[in-house]
């Protein structure tokens, strides 16, 4: 006879395991992808497919180094690199990718451990530290379409929230917001990162993940929500210095950020209290770094201080327990 | 359709026996009847080696109040009476031997015929207690101390268990199809016993024609109720907040919301007891599983060793793991001699597609577990202090308050075996506790 295993119960499983996780949310991202795709062009598929190579190949590299079991085929380091890719501009040289992909997959990942054990997004501690290093380089972004044009130089323009920055800088106004159809970043018409232009393939992304049980809505919709709140309030106190939450709703990474970045789900907190509390805090510290930081966009940002809030905020929010008394 | 919050939705399985008729085993050379078979105070044998007993003579005699004596399955002689692998602790405990003489002879004019409600409520709760009646739904707590409250606890609300939760398993739904009036007239025994004019009995909606059946047989003061089918619904507290609305406090029992449950097995040995003098021998059990080659619903002599029901059931096919109770919260086991107890509510035997036989990864804090955990707990957080033996952090995460039902385990991505950390966790806190005492 064969072997008989004993173990603890239960004996039985579900057939979700991280791989299925990991392959929804890749699938979740294809809309968005496309978009970039669409609207920046070939430059945007070598981004995207140097970004996934790269990070896929490190990470084998990387655990092998560390004596560590080669675990690719689950998709987490293919996910890391389609997200590092949609955070960067269509036209990054390929070297910026590498990088990128090397400082996501190493110092974002598998220095905590591996996937479950880091701290931080991975693809956004890639992203803030390519930011902060080379900034020319992550602050050009091509203009939409402009692929098309035979011209030898690459067409560039700002992305909405940095030409908001500039027009209160040098004449004290925000004029471009009135000239901004909201159609575009709808659509995808505008400047950007790769995969953060069309709010409407990232909504389609999010809710496919909510039906599919991957995500919550918590962490979206309250993230999202507290950004239009707080932009609201200050539109309301002043229109020619604040522009109106629409805007900053559908402009810059907002909607790539609270559906794709923010619910990653080993650097958000575990319940959907503490969820909504991360989501509160990731959208305060977005429109403090959007009205009155130096940067245009702080999505990035706020979403990495408060990943290092998650263990104390899953030490605060835990559930009231079946039979606690109520 | 009421029910509680968190839960999971496994496939159900249960088309493999639900369809089969009980069938009666046939009677076995040798029987292994192990002294304990219930949660509580051991009881020790009043019989000895050499002795010649008969179908239904008692074993054992209890040593306290909540303990349970166990019977003599059938006629023969006691072999031996020695230490042998208990199914549910994997432990040698003991256990009387008896070898079958074949003729399967009743103790001392059994069975007889009586009327349960001519007998007075402590009359009858003596009879259950006698009749080492256990919950059979798997916890083996003895019934008469369930059926016992103290004083200042007023029970007001029965409920029978006919949920059968658990994937595969059909023993309670056969038993509900084809023996009604031993669960009705069970519960009538439990009500008069309580004190009680009215029950629940709560079925899961999977089983529309148990319900329609009980509906037409049951009288008026007992309501049929149909769950929503979501695993742990049949769990004692969950059942309760879901038909009452009254949550158990935690480390409390029903009785103190004003609730009874029993399983709709444990109420059909009563009935047996109360009605025909007929102490708790046999049960009704699921063997099925695609590891079994005829999965079949059989009405077994508990003692039965474990091989004389697979070679009833056409043998093994690719077994990979081989299951006491339902793929949940059943106790695998190795042995093949082990012997069937009271709280053996199905025999499963899985194929290695079946189970699940893979490694664990890190928690990748996905919340899945936390979502799923009727106990609403954070299972995440137990199983990463189970890892390093850290029980006493665990208690500040309510690691007692868990009751294992294994949704958290079910549903974790990376495959942890929460369950396992949990036991863990648990067995050092209470070897820590005992140290405490000697001290």
């Amino acid at each position: 006879m064969k072997d008989i295993f004993i173990s603890s119960s239960p004996h039985i499983h579900s057939e979700e395991d991280i791989p299925w996780i990991m392959r929804r949310v890749i699938y979740a991202l294809i809309p968005g992808a496309l978009v970039g795709l669409y609207f920046f062009g070939l430059p945007a598929a070598k981004v995207i497919a140097i970004s996934v190579v790269s990070c896929m190949v490190i990470e084998a590299i990387t655990q092998e180094f560390m004596g560590r079991a080669v675990t690719i085929s689950d998709g987490s380091a293919a996910l890391t690199g389609l997200l590092l890719a949609m955070n960067l501009p269509a036209g990054s040289p390929w070297w910026l990718v590498v990088l990128g992909s090397l400082i996501a997959i190493v110092l974002g990942k598998q220095v905590y451990g591996g996937l479950g054990n880091n701290p931080f997004n991975p693809a956004l501690v890639a992203r803030v530290f390519l930011l902060i290093s080379f900034p020319v380089q992550m602050t050009t972004w091509p203009k939409p379409r402009a692929f098309l044009l035979n011209t030898a130089d690459t067409v560039t323009g700002a992305t909405p929230l940095g030409a908001l920055k500039t027009a209160i800088f040098e004449h004290g106004s925000i004029d471009i917001v009135g000239k901004l159809n909201l159609m575009d970043p709808f659509f995808g018409n505008i400047g950007g990162s790769l995969g953060e232009i069309s709010a409407l393939a990232l909504i389609i992304g999010g809710v496919y993940l909510i039906a599919r049980r991957i995500i919550t809505w918590h962490i979206p919709v309250f993230f999202i929500g507290t950004v239009a709140l707080m932009t609201g309030i200050f539109w309301v106190i002043n229109p020619n210095l604040y522009a109106n939450p629409a805007f900053h709703m559908l402009s810059g990474g907002l909607m790539l950020g609270a559906i794709f970045m923010a619910t990653d789900m080993v650097t958000s907190p575990i319940t959907n209290k503490g969820k909504i509390i991360f989501a509160i805090g990731c959208g305060v510290i977005t429109v403090v770094i959007r009205l009155w930081g130096g940067y245009p966009e702080g999505v990035s940002f706020a979403i990495l201080i408060m990943n290092a809030f998650v263990p104390l905020i899953n030490k605060m929010a835990r559930p009231e327990k079946f039979g606690a008394g109520k | 359709m009421k029910t509680f919050k968190g839960g999971i939705h496994p496939p159900e399985n249960k088309i493999l026996v639900k369809d089969v008729a009980i069938l009666e085993l046939p009677l076995s050379k040798v029987f292994f009847v192990p002294t304990q078979q219930h949660l509580g105070a051991p009881a020790k044998p009043v019989v000895n080696t050499g002795d010649m007993v008969k179908r239904g003579q008692v074993l054992t005699e209890p040593m306290g109040f909540v303990s349970a004596v166990v019977h003599a399955p059938t006629s023969g002689k006691v072999k031996e009476i020695t230490k042998r692998v208990h199914p549910v602790t994997g432990l040698l405990a003991p256990c009387i031997v008896i070898e079958a003489d074949g003729k399967d002879e009743w103790s001392h004019g059994l069975p007889l015929e009586r009327d349960p409600f001519a007998m007075t409520a402590k009359e009858l709760l003596n009879i259950i207690q006698s009749a080492g009646i256990v919950g059979m739904g798997g916890a083996t707590f003895p019934t008469h101390v369930k059926l016992s409250p103290p004083k200042d606890k007023v029970v007001d609300t029965f409920i029978i268990n006919g949920a059968e939760c658990e994937p595969y398993l059909a023993a309670d739904y056969r038993l509900m199809l084809e023996h009604p009036e031993r669960i009705i007239g069970g519960a009538r025994v439990v009500m008069k016993v309580l004190g009680l004019n009215s029950a629940i009995m709560a079925i899961e909606a999977n089983k529309p024609d148990a319900i329609k059946l009980m509906q037409e047989k049951v009288p008026p003061e007992i309501k049929v109720k149909p769950l929503k089918v979501k695993y742990p619904q049949g769990a004692e507290k969950h059942l309760i907040d879901a038909l009452t609305d009254r949550e158990v406090p935690s480390g409390g029992l029903p009785m103190d919301v004003g609730t009874l449950v029993h399983n709709a097995g444990t109420v059909a040995a009563i009935w047996d007891a109360c009605a025909l003098g007929v102490p708790l021998i046999e049960r009704i059990t699921s063997v099925t599983g695609q590891g079994i080659n005829q999965p079949k619903n059989i009405k077994v002599k508990i003692g039965t060793p474990l091989k004389d029901i697979f070679e009833f059931c056409g043998g093994l096919n690719n077994a990979a793991k081989i299951i006491f109770g339902g793929p949940m919260m059943g106790i695998a086991q190795y042995y093949q001699d082990v012997p069937i107890m009271k709280g053996t509510s199905g025999i499963l035997v899985l194929t290695e597609q079946e189970t699940n036989l893979n490694s664990y990864q890190s928690c990748i804090a996905c919340g899945r577990c936390v979502e799923a955990c009727p106990m609403r707990l954070i299972p995440s957080i137990l199983s990463k202090f189970g890892e390093r033996g850290m029980w006493e952090k665990a208690l500040d995460f309510d690691l007692l308050d868990c009751m294992e039902c294994g949704s958290c385990t079910y549903v974790c991505p990376a495959n942890r075996p929460i369950v396992h950390f949990v036991k863990h966790l648990k067995t050092l806190q209470r070897e820590a506790s005992a140290r405490r005492k000697e001290a």
